[in-house]
């Protein structure tokens, strides 16, 4: 018999553990439950954990997407060719009626836009399908109110988490009962650090999208955030100061409300060395971050991821 | 539209400049150290944990130019950095100046990875820091060096032994503010030393410390020439870990069985301990077959072997039935398999413990239904004292006796901490009520199964008394609990008593299983928690109908001794008769017109009296040995 030390795991392995005995733990507690994809990296590596954690069989619940109408081209196109080429079950929805008011970023505000699009949609999507676990991607080392949130995370029938009254959460035993329309929101990905991601999409060729990577695009600059020239919809006053600049994104989500940097990282290589040498954490590219000071938490309270 | 914030910068820090590609290869080789950091915001815990993310590099200047903005509005440190702000992250927990919750930190360093559970030093929030114990390797306990132990330490170090924690680091921090006296550490030391016998903690460490200077912290510093050895980062680089996992018992709980094709089956789960090789021989429980690994699959590539806490999917070579809840092992090392078992308590719900209560217990991946039957003793945190206590409020910690609807595959916490924890989920709110380290200790057997619990006078204000009742209806209120085999003849017995008494003019009522059955008792099942819950209603309802002046005769088989006991008990001795109808086995099945003991000898009904379990005599009143020759006016 081998000698204990040969019984290793590295720090990747260690979480990829975690992670697939969260994922497998949903799968076999909850009658219906669905992985959130937002085609991010982060999910992108939660999709590969559930991947895994089924081998050889498929993943037994659908991914949804909740499209804002306002995700760069790029994402909608890699999210489609990666479903498609992976037999994925991808549900994708959209507020219908703040489609029809032609609700968006230029013309409504990141609030506004980020309510109705995203928190409001998410909301009308788990409704919908009645969906009892909603996996999220959400790491805790991205932002502070994030730290102290469980992995297991209870919301009530309005979708609500209260920081102040969570379940406790020991061992890996992980209490997952709800009555019915309420629900779990599980973040299998809770421990891992940035870094931690990007090293495990490198070891594990995992495809993302390739707007992370630099490349010369055009941009333009909005009260210091570069924002792509994605589409007509952005207003020709903006549109007409467009410049080409190499850059690429740390983060990604809706085009008018994502910053790029620049950055010569066309590679992952690059990427880390880029993340381990600069000094800004990335969810400074998100606008709607700075609206308010504990605006993140505001949000989780409301329902948004 | 926007709010403002400038392009990111791109300073470079001073990080090591190596190849990216060294460093990540080096990088991946690290393992991952949790550990846990107990002591309140006084003794300067945040302090430590800002200045270790701080000084490993790891804080972002972003997240330090929120700080020092921060510092000004609310900041308690005057107009230094307080590091404090950069972990309390709620907007609650800021108003109030205290952490209330268990918050997460990573860092790393050129040698490891870091998860910091980092818990609050208050009393009143125990049910915290258990959590960020119940996963970590290691604790770093504060202690003020000005204050020295105090209760607050004595808490945390027995929190951190009840939950089994090997290596701890005391830091005595604030040296600065004692002008960094060596004998101030050193009686320190000793007095944790004396404290901590009674505790088991295998591996204890000390570091003076002034978080505030950093000393000690990283580096040594000039401050403390004394003390020779490591800092607290050098400790917890070094520290071994790989030790504390258990490599020998096997203990494989199935989370979920995959089929993707009639060709593959899986058993997907966590390896619990030990240590598995393709080839080994391995039985399943609780059913007892054994098999042997065909193979293992650990994240979609197929291994030799497979060790804790790895996620890996197996597949036996013959087909056996196997399902969520059921454990693979190996076949002279088998767990406990036991209905009935003690362990340590935490009590976390807002509402005390009801020892009436039905609850869901999670233990490995199997879920149960479970009640705690008696309390032994509540231990004081802050002196250790054990004292009787007839309930747990909110952060209350004990010894508990328990029963599951259905036997739990368990080793002691102690020897393993995956198949020695549970939980229990309170069935109507939800909450997690408690959670259980179990003890291996106490032969199951002579655990009390408690159905029984104290009558409160208070409960009836009727003007009209039991007395009163008895003399309009003539008659002296009795139970007659008639027990025995199924099919023995108890039935025939009640019913001619019952005639008889109501010919006198006697008002009286039979109740018998399959009436309450059928209605009051529909959702119990046949195991014993639920049969021992059904005598328990049963009980209570006739000790009612007692109250009432009624004469009730209770016909149940009723075979454990023990049960009729505490029946007895609720009822009241002075309203109770026990008859026992002592058919013979071979009669009681010659007069089985239901088949029940056939279908028991086949094992389809678990449990059956006679069949796989005993009745228990030694308890009657009054044996009828012969149905034949039973005169009724003789019974009562």
């Amino acid at each position: 018999m081998s000698k204990p030390e040969s019984y290793k795991l590295t720090h990747l392995q260690e979480l990829e553990a975690e992670s697939v005995h969260v994922i497998r733990e949903v799968a076999s507690e909850f009658e219906n439950p669905v992985m959130m994809y937002s085609i991010g990296k982060d999910s992108s590596v939660m999709v590969k954990l559930a991947q895994k954690a089924f081998a050889p069989g498929k993943i037994p619940f659908p991914l949804l997407h909740v499209d804002s109408n306002w995700k760069f081209k790029e994402m909608i196109k890699f999210r489609d060719d990666f479903c498609q080429a992976n037999e994925i079950n991808l549900i994708v929805h959209k507020n219908k009626e703040g489609v029809k008011q032609g609700i968006g970023p230029f013309t409504h505000g990141s609030k506004i836009h980020t309510e109705t699009m995203k928190t409001h949609s998410l909301l009308q999507a788990l409704d919908l399908h009645e969906f009892d676990a909603a996996f999220g991607g959400a790491r805790r080392d991205e932002e502070k109110s994030r730290a102290k949130e469980r992995i297991f995370s209870f919301r009530d029938n309005f979708h609500q988490w209260d920081p102040k009254n969570q379940r406790p959460e020991l061992w890996n035993l992980y209490n997952t009962e709800v009555h019915r329309g309420e629900s779990i929101r599980v973040f299998p990905i809770s421990n891992w650090t940035e870094l931690d991601v990007w090293q495990y999409i490198r070891q594990e060729k995992i495809p993302i999208v390739p707007l992370y990577f630099a490349k010369p695009r055009e941009v333009v600059d909005v009260d210091g955030q570069l924002i792509l020239l994605d589409d007509e919809r952005m207003p020709q006053e903006l549109a007409t100061k467009k410049t080409v600049r190499t850059v690429r994104f740390r983060t990604l989500g809706c085009y008018p409300l994502t910053g790029a940097v620049e950055s010569e990282a066309d590679t992952i290589e690059k990427i880390i060395e880029e993340m381990m040498t600069e000094t800004q954490s990335e969810r400074t590219t998100r606008v709607i971050d700075f609206d308010q000071d504990g605006s993140m938490e505001q949000k989780k309270r409301e329902g948004y991821f | 539209m926007m709010s403002t914030h400038n392009t990111p910068t791109h300073q470079h820090t001073n990080l090591p400049t190596k190849k990216i590609e060294d460093f990540l290869a080096q990088d991946e080789k690290k393992d991952l150290l949790r550990l846990l950091t107990a002591g309140s915001v006084d003794d300067g815990k945040s302090t430590l944990i800002g200045r270790l993310l701080n000084d490993s590099k790891r804080l972002y200047d972003d997240q330090l130019e929120t700080l020092v903005r921060d510092s000004k509005r609310v900041g308690n440190a005057g107009e230094e950095i307080d590091y404090a702000l950069l972990l309390d992250g709620l907007k609650a927990e800021r108003e109030q100046g205290i952490t209330i919750d268990v918050a997460y930190r990573y860092f790393s360093t050129s040698k490891r990875k870091f998860i910091i559970a980092d818990t609050p030093g208050h009393e009143q929030y125990t049910r915290n820091m258990v959590t960020g114990a119940s996963t970590a390797h290691l604790a770093i306990v504060l202690i003020d060096a000005r204050k020295g132990v105090i209760t607050q330490t004595k808490r945390h170090s027995f929190l951190i032994s009840l939950l089994g924690i090997k290596h701890v680091i005391v830091a005595v921090n604030k040296m600065d503010l004692v002008d960094y006296q060596r004998d101030i550490f050193e009686q320190i030391r000793s007095d944790y030393l004396e404290f901590t016998t009674r505790l088991s903690i295998p591996d204890i460490q000390f570091v003076p410390l002034s978080a505030l200077k950093g000393d000690n912290i990283v580096d040594r510093g000039e401050n403390m020439p004394w003390y020779r050895g490591n800092s607290i980062m050098n400790l917890l680089e070094d520290i071994s870990i790989s030790g504390d996992r258990n490599f020998i018992d096997f203990r494989f709980p199935i989370q979920l069985v995959s089929r993707p094709n009639s060709e593959y089956r899986g058993f997907g789960g966590r390896i619990a301990s030990g240590v598995i090789r393709r080839g080994d021989e391995v039985v399943a429980l609780p059913s007892g077959i054994s098999s042997r690994v065909e193979s293992i699959e650990s994240m979609g590539n197929t291994v030799d072997f497979a060790f804790p806490p790895q996620s890996v999917m197996l597949t036996l070579e013959d087909e056996i039935d196997l399902s969520r809840g059921d454990m693979l092992i190996r076949k002279n090392n088998q767990p406990q398999i036991e209905r009935h078992f003690e362990a340590m308590l935490v009590w976390m719900d807002e509402a005390d413990l009801d020892l009436n209560k039905q609850f869901l217990l999670k233990h490995t991946t199997q879920k149960v239904k479970a009640r705690v039957d008696a309390i032994r003793y509540g231990v004081d945190v802050n002196t250790l004292q054990r004292s009787e206590t007839k309930t747990f409020e909110l952060n209350q910690i004990g010894r508990v006796v328990l029963t599951s609807t259905r036997p739990l595959l368990f080793d002691s916490y102690e020897k393993n901490r995956q198949t020695g924890s549970f939980i229990l989920i309170d069935p109507l709110t939800h909450n997690t009520s408690a959670v259980g380290m179990i003890i291996n200790r106490v032969h199951p057997e002579k655990l009390p199964s408690k159905i029984a619990h104290k009558w409160s006078k208070e409960t009836n204000r009727s003007l009209v008394t039991t007395k009163e009742r008895e003399t309009q209806l003539s008659q002296k209120a009795m139970t007659y609990w008639i027990t025995g085999l199924h099919a023995s003849g108890k039935n025939d017995v009640a019913y001619d008593l019952e005639r008889y008494l109501f010919d006198l003019g006697k008002t009286v009522i039979v109740l018998n299983g399959r009436m309450l059955r059928s209605g009051l008792n529909r959702e119990l099942g046949f195991e014993k928690a639920d049969r021992d819950e059904n005598l328990r209603r049963v009980a209570e309802m006739t000790k009612l109908l007692n109250d009432q002046g009624l004469i009730v005769i209770a016909v149940f088989i009723s075979p454990d001794k023990d049960t009729r006991v505490q029946v007895k008990e609720i009822i009241g001795a002075a309203h109770y008769k026990e008859i026992f109808i002592n058919t013979s086995i071979e009669d009681c099945q010659a007069r089985d017109t239901e088949g029940l003991y056939n279908k028991a000898a086949k094992g389809k009904i678990r449990y059956f009296p006679g069949v796989d379990s005993h009745y228990e005599s030694g308890t009657a009143d009054v044996i009828v040995d012969n149905l034949d020759q039973v005169k009724i006016q003789d019974l009562v």
